[in-house]
């Protein structure tokens, strides 16, 4: 299990070569697929494949999610069964309500307790890709101590609203800004939706740093070579680390004289700017660009 | 005096061709090469037996030599590389004689030096006039450079062109001239075009190709060898070019421009060349039309025969100064020696080429491969057949880990201080095998197939008959 | 168990085995198994058929393997689908 989630990569559940790649494929978070990337007539084989490949390959490198069929199906019970004994780190909840995450929580304890597991270890990442989701995200979050992160589904959302899904995203900008506000507010992480040109490497760029800007720490993934654009958009890079390490060198310094706020460069820096600071040193260290 | 006679049944008459005898093709027109089974058709319509056949490669289109073998027509073959229902008679048993498989510097070598006397060099020609000077940049079967053949129109008894486009004397530009031939011989066709070249290859799509291909560019960059006139040489397969594709990035990126880039050559490197980010091309072959048309127009796209690209007995040969080749692998052991020639079956389905000779002259010999091939582990205890010794290989890269040749200390403090993760290669082995499970080792029988040559002469390992 | 009527599951893509399975006139587990290797992994791909047969209680049924390099675990699965989708 990884402690960031700057990529989420969705895999076919139903696809043994890609069960065994995707740990290796450089992405923080795997979502093994039992929803959209499987056919209904083979749902069964796609959850029984997944529960074996869950037992049997070593996920250990990444975020070990499943995303399994939405709770208005006749899928989604046993998806739950099945998968949450083998315990992946998550379940992703599409088309998520806060009944959804009611009912899943309640099974999920309930397996838990039968199995002997930590009660809470399987976490939950619900997906807002409905109006009402959207409308009660902050309440549908806080359903669940299991939630960790949420999933803009930009797809389903604005077909559920009858509107066009465009590259440069205007019309999904009240979603992002209201899942980001609703995850900030919960102290979870959001997680911004796919960019589908899997071509357009500048579009998926300008695509995350839009969504970067808004808040969120990190992107949902449809083809292995997204990762490496996304992960450079959400790691600190050596201009924002060297002005970070002067931050913390002038503040140190500061703290010697006894002085609590400074200036450096002619601007002041107080305690946002410091905590900004520290953060992307801690980040800058967790991907391992400084010791 | 005319060169030009009716068919090549009246060539292998003037040339005397008896029982016993070598005759020698080369592999430029691949999968679409018309010639070789031409000319076993009237060796056999005459009766001709005991034939030794040196072509420096084989493909499936040469399927007819299977009866040729079994009738005892062919009783020897000498290949660098060998593919498809040949290799698989020969593996099997139907070849009289061993076969012997060689290098593409190794050949010239034997060549040159009398160890491979050929009787008869028939030399395929896309475009020849009646004196017997031809190229290989126009015709139909187009096919680029001649490396190849080289070696063999020099030291040859007799020397037969064999063409589909006579052209009226001179046929400039010249890559093998008249003064080594002794007959041409026009036929309808040569080859076929669309076997001959291969499209473009592509750079390989595939997201676990692409992670192997970022890996060994990072450590190529750790070796340091990426700067200034830098000399690069890398395979015609998909995780190959997209080595290819990241060493050009790094280099646009720092402004470095290489010395040359080698080996057999397709659009992509020729690209390269036009792009300014090399300087040169050495090209032994020509993979696709890009590629013949880079060498046809653009003297920096230089050709070179086999001998000047990997001949270790001439006075010097390009892989010696050769920076980095970027190689692949069938099966690699503990001892990082490297098997191309057979698959883990046992079967016969290539064989060195360049790899023993370009990773004996270059300064860093990388190989790139998955770590499993269909539940298949790459890394065994020991490889089914040595084609390329260990001491030659200094990195292996798969997508789960990098491993370095532990003579090679100094190349393992530079991947270190890069911050490049270094596996001991028996722990990637394990890796590999806790996920597939042990493969069962496979049970050949005594008899020996094939002898497989080191590019100096030696006999480096024997391939057994499969059962 | 006695399987009673054919189903299948998995498919020929690389890294896949399809297996169907199928009622056995005679008593017992019949194993009919094409790999792509064979030689290096038969063995263990029928141990690993014949395993699961047993844990699921499948006793007399012909399964019929085509296996393009399926690791055991998309085996298991395979086998336990198919048996599944017998009920």
């Amino acid at each position: 299990m990884s402690n960031f989630r700057r990529t989420m990569l969705f895999m076919p559940g139903d696809n043994p070569g890609m069960l065994q790649s995707a740990p290796i494929l450089g992405a923080d978070s795997v979502i093994l697929d039992l929803e959209d990337a499987v056919s209904l007539t083979e749902k069964d084989s796609a959850r029984i494949l997944v529960t074996e490949a869950i037992k049997f390959l070593d996920y250990s490198g990444v975020e070990l999610v499943v995303r399994i069929n939405p709770l208005d199906t006749e899928f989604s019970l046993l998806d739950i069964d099945n998968i949450s004994r083998v315990k992946p780190d998550a379940l992703m909840i599409p088309k998520a309500s806060i009944d959804d995450i009611s009912e899943v929580d309640r099974k999920l304890t309930r397996i838990e307790e039968e199995q002997g597991f930590y009660i809470g270890t399987i976490k939950l990442i619900p997906i807002i890709e409905t109006a009402f989701g959207l409308e009660k995200v902050y309440e549908i979050i806080m359903t669940s101590k299991r939630v960790e992160a949420v999933l803009l589904g930009g797809e389903d959302l604005t077909s559920d609203f009858e509107i066009n899904r465009t590259k440069t995203g205007e019309e999904i900008f009240y979603a992002r800004c209201r899942i980001s506000a609703a995850c900030r507010a919960a102290g979870v992480d959001a997680i911004d939706t796919p960019f589908t040109d899997i071509n357009d490497m500048e579009g998926l760029i300008k695509d995350t740093l839009k969504a970067k800007s808004l808040g969120y720490k990190g992107k949902a993934v449809i083809n292995p070579r997204q990762i490496d654009s996304i992960h450079k958009v959400f790691t600190p890079d050596s201009r924002e680390i060297k002005y970070a390490l002067r931050v913390l060198e002038a503040r140190d310094e500061a703290l010697g004289k006894g002085i609590g706020v400074f200036s450096m460069d002619g601007k002041m820096v107080d305690a946002p700017v410091i905590s900004r600071a520290v953060r992307i040193i801690e980040l800058a260290k967790l991907f391992n660009i400084i010791k | 005096m005319t060169k030009l006679l009716k068919n090549l049944g009246e060539a292998i008459e003037k040339c005397n061709l008896r029982d016993g005898m070598t005759i020698s093709f080369h592999h430029h027109l691949r999968n679409g090469d018309f010639v070789l089974n031409m000319v076993l058709f009237e060796v056999a319509k005459k009766g001709i037996k005991d034939i030794t056949v040196a072509a420096s490669s084989i493909f499936p289109i040469h399927e007819p030599l299977v009866n040729y073998m079994k009738q005892g027509i062919v009783t020897k073959v000498i290949a660098n590389y060998i593919s498809g229902p040949v290799a698989e008679a020969i593996s099997k048993g139907y070849l009289q004689k061993p076969a012997v498989m060689m290098t593409h510097g190794g050949r010239p070598r034997a060549i040159e030096n009398g160890e491979l006397h050929i009787d008869i060099a028939f030399i395929a020609a896309p475009t020849c006039d009646d004196y017997g000077n031809m190229n290989g940049v126009y015709g139909r079967a187009a096919c680029g450079s001649l490396g190849y053949a080289v070696s063999d129109a020099q030291f040859a008894d007799y020397v037969v062109a064999v063409t589909d486009n006579l052209v009226p004397y001179p046929a400039c530009p010249i890559e093998i001239n008249q003064t080594c031939v002794d007959y041409v011989v026009v036929e309808d066709s040569i080859g076929d075009p669309s076997g001959i070249v291969s499209g473009t290859t592509k750079i390989t799509k595939d997201p676990v190709g692409l992670k192997i291909a970022k890996i060994a560019a990072q450590v190529i960059e750790a070796s340091g060898l990426i700067k200034q006139d830098v000399s690069f040489q890398t395979g015609a397969g998909g995780t190959a070019l997209a080595v290819a594709a990241e060493i050009k990035r790094i280099m646009k990126e720092q402004d470095i421009v290489g010395s040359f880039a080698s080996g057999g050559i397709t659009g992509y490197i020729s690209e390269m060349l036009k792009e300014g980010i090399f300087k040169n091309i050495f090209d032994v072959q020509c993979f696709d039309l890009e590629a013949i048309e880079s060498y046809r127009e653009n003297p920096k796209h230089q050709g070179m025969s086999s001998s000047m690209y990997a001949n270790p007995d001439n006075k010097g040969c390009v892989v010696d100064k050769l920076d980095v080749v970027v190689l692949g692998a069938t099966e690699i052991d503990l001892d990082f020696n490297v098997n191309v020639t057979t698959g883990s079956n046992g079967m016969i389905m290539g064989g060195s080429g360049g790899h023993s000779d370009t990773a004996a002259g270059a300064k860093l010999a990388v190989v790139v491969t998955n770590l499993i091939k269909a539940r298949i582990p790459v890394i065994r205890d020991r490889v089914t057949t040595i084609t390329t010794p260990g001491k030659s290989i200094d990195v292996l890269v798969t997508e789960r880990g990098v491993a370095v040749n532990p003579k090679r200390q100094d190349l393992y403090e530079k991947l270190k201080a890069y911050g490049i993760e270094i596996k001991d290669i028996s722990e990637l082995k394990e890796i590999a095998e806790k996920i597939t499970g042990k493969p069962k080792t496979i049970d050949f029988s005594d008899k020996v197939v094939a002898i497989v040559e080191y590019r100096d002469g030696t006999v480096i390992d024997k391939v057994k008959k499969i059962n | 168990m006695d399987i009673k009527k054919i189903t299948k599951a998995g498919t020929l893509e690389s890294n896949d085995i399809l297996i169907i399975l199928m009622p056995n006139s005679n008593p017992g587990l019949e194993i009919q198994l094409e790999s792509i290797v064979i030689e290096q992994f038969g063995d263990q791909i029928k141990k690993t058929i014949s395993e699961t047969a047993k844990e699921l209680g499948i006793e007399n049924a012909i399964i019929k393997a085509q296996d393009k390099g399926a690791l055991d675990y998309t085996i298991v699965a395979r086998l336990k689908t198919a048996f599944l989708r017998v009920r």
